[in-house]
């Protein structure tokens, strides 16, 4: 059960939520509360955003000021309001699709504006909400309802985009442990640039039936088994990493943060 | 008397806007839009406003529909192949009924078509681009000076009717430079959002208020707390899947638009009391059409001229009443003929209705439109 700082930051009122019965986002959600309230965010100055997808749902349930935009779109609504108001909180959660199909384009210029606003990536490998179709983080191999004798595309590797591209914070974790999930978003949140948290979740309904983990738990004790630690990994070959989920943080490092340049700009401009 | 300028249309625009009270600008390059994106750049840090050029058309709008939900009076341009691209996002600020004024300098097209020619193709975009039943409310300046004066009264629109509102301006108005008399600040009207009137805890972010179907809009980080969504929602901006909340927000979102229709329209007219000839043109096509008619008059040839400034909503009724007394109607488009079915629509048999089309980049040279009206009266 949440606790009662955490149940204030719920719209209970558009409860029952639409997500499957041991759907992972549910844990992303707890976990990003608990790290508002960690923060001791003030629920009038905190914006939560997001794209199209299950992922995307998750705003809707927070009291807080909060968007449901186009599919792939939102870190482009988020940079408007972050832009305009850059005092305010500015969360962005979107899914896999949302973030590195559709919305690649704003992803990666988001990371290289170091815009302060933090992306909370839900990667549960499919197109849960359309019905399991391939996105770019589903491995080679598995089934979808697009990929019906196995994906052959490469996978994106979300972290490292977001590092090539300039983020200045990034990290990963799985829902099999919402403390990591819950401190890497207090971190991430915390931090003054464009910070990027992906959060393996799962879909028991849309992956696991056709992937062999049809059931919530099964999707649990398969991210725990494949998880390995930055730290381990980096002894690690290609080989024994395949199909392993490397977890940790992988970039926390200060670059000038994009609103604070651009309010430096302006000043200058009209002291000129 | 304000100061006088010779200004370019484009620069003009963002000019108006800024008087208009716009502070933020999402923008992406492209011709023959692009001088509103660099004037933007230039102003609104003197003003600590916020111009941003993101990595495409759609981003842009995004970030402008995003200030504006922030409080920000927001602006983005864009031409042809732009504003198709934002298309989607338009249909957020729609659904989500936030302000925002939207330019697209017209070109011709389809696709990349002539990036550097006057066109007048996109006017049924304007009104259908976006998918989904909407209200809309264009605007199509003819000169320098009303490149400013419709920037003010576009924000003034957005902010009253809580919608996107577009300015659809072309190659040949955006580019050409005329001298403009600069009204002084607070001889103009300013509208600003209608703000809640009640405490957070009881605000209902669309719920309307029945006098004008328009609900009161707060700004994130103004105290308030609301959701926005594309879906279609009830009145705590909650989507919905119910028939008669679905039924309720599609009905009000037509209605917040046709109830002010009166308004809203704008529309000029020469010569078109004893017209016997009229003609119907918007944007760079008046200006030649302007000098045919004068020039037809000279020629004792009654022929009229009815502008329409609003393309969406169109002034039909207006144009109706006219139709009951002229011959002949003529629509000289640079287009294949688009706002002509318009023209017919509101006319509906009472006179004869002429399409006259140009679509090979050049402009309606105003012989061309007299030799149309010489036609016509022969």
């Amino acid at each position: 059960m949440p606790s009662k700082e955490v149940y204030s930051w719920l719209r209970t009122r558009f409860f029952p939520h639409m997500w499957c019965p041991g759907c992972g986002h549910g844990i992303v959600m707890h976990a990003l509360l608990r790290a508002l309230v960690d923060l001791e965010k003030d629920q009038n100055n905190t914006v939560i955003a997001s794209g199209i997808g299950c992922s995307s749902r998750l705003p809707g349930y927070i009291d807080a000021c909060t968007m449901h935009t186009t599919h792939g779109r939102s870190l482009g609504f988020a940079t408007g309001i972050k832009m305009s108001k850059p005092e305010l909180t500015v969360i962005d959660v979107m899914g896999d699709g949302d973030c590195s199909a559709i919305g690649g384009n704003h992803f990666i210029h988001a990371c290289r504006r170091n815009i302060d606003i933090t992306a909370i990536v839900m990667n549960n490998n499919i197109y849960g909400m359309t019905g399991g179709q391939a996105s770019p983080t589903t491995p080679g191999g598995a089934l979808a309802t697009t990929a019906p004798y196995g994906a052959i595309d490469p996978t994106f590797d979300i972290c490292r985009l977001a590092e090539g591209a300039g983020a200045t914070f990034v990290a990963r974790t799985t829902i099999a442990n919402p403390k990591q999930a819950e401190k890497f978003i207090v971190d991430a949140v915390k931090h003054k640039g464009f910070s990027v948290v992906e959060i393996v979740s799962s879909c028991h309904t849309q992956f696991g039936r056709k992937n062999n983990r049809k059931t919530p738990i099964s999707n649990i004790e398969y991210l725990k088994s494949a998880s390995v630690m930055k730290e381990k990994a980096k002894d690690m070959s290609p080989e024994d990493l395949l199909g392993k989920i490397v977890v940790g943080e992988f970039v926390n490092k200060v670059a000038p943060e994009y609103t604070e340049q651009y309010l430096a700009m302006t000043k200058k401009v009209r002291e000129a | 008397m304000g100061k006088v300028a010779f200004w370019q249309g484009n620069e003009a625009l963002a000019m108006g806007a800024l008087a208009a009270g716009c502070n933020f600008f999402g923008g992406y390059p492209i011709t023959p839009s692009t001088e509103i994106a660099e004037k933007m750049a230039e102003e609104l840090p003197k003003i600590d406003g916020r111009f941003i050029q993101m990595e495409d058309e759609i981003a842009a709008i995004a970030a402008t529909i995003g200030a504006s939900i922030a409080g920000s009076k927001s602006l983005t341009a864009t031409s042809g192949p732009g504003f198709s691209l934002k298309q989607e996002n338009l249909g957020l600020a729609y659904e989500a009924e936030v302000p925002m004024v939207l330019v697209d300098v017209m070109r011709g097209g389809p696709s990349t078509g002539l990036p550097t020619k006057a066109a007048q193709q996109d006017v049924m975009q304007a009104r259908w681009g976006t998918h989904g039943d909407h209200g809309t409310i264009a605007y199509a300046p003819s000169s320098v000076e009303e490149c400013y004066s419709l920037a003010i009264e576009a924000f003034n629109s957005a902010e009253r009717y809580r919608q996107p509102v577009l300015i659809m301006s072309d190659a040949e108005i955006g580019h050409m430079r005329e001298k403009i008399e600069i009204p002084e600040p607070g001889s103009f009207k300013i509208v600003n959002r209608k703000r809640p009137s009640v405490e957070p805890d009881k605000f209902l972010a669309y719920a309307a208020d029945p006098d004008d179907d328009i609900p009161a809009m707060a700004s994130f980080g103004d105290g308030y707390r609301w959701h926005v969504t594309g879906l279609t929602h009830n009145d705590w901006g909650f989507p919905t899947n119910n028939g008669d909340e679905i039924d309720k927000k599609m009905r009000r979102l037509m209605r917040k638009i046709d109830r002010f229709r009166d308004d809203i329209v704008k529309y000029d007219t020469l010569f078109a009391e004893d017209a016997e000839v009229l003609i119907v043109s918007y944007g760079s096509v008046a200006r030649s059409s302007t000098r045919a008619v004068k020039d037809a008059r000279a020629r004792n040839i009654k022929a009229g001229h009815f502008r329409p400034i609003t393309l969406w909503p169109f002034p039909d009724k207006e144009l109706e009443k006219l139709a009951r007394k002229v011959k002949t109607i003529i629509v000289p488009e640079l287009n294949c003929g688009q706002l002509v079915h318009e023209v017919e629509r509101a006319v509906h048999g009472k006179a004869k209705v002429v399409s006259a089309t140009l679509v090979n980049g050049e402009l309606f040279h105003p012989s061309e439109i007299l030799e149309k009206i010489t036609q016509e009266v022969r």
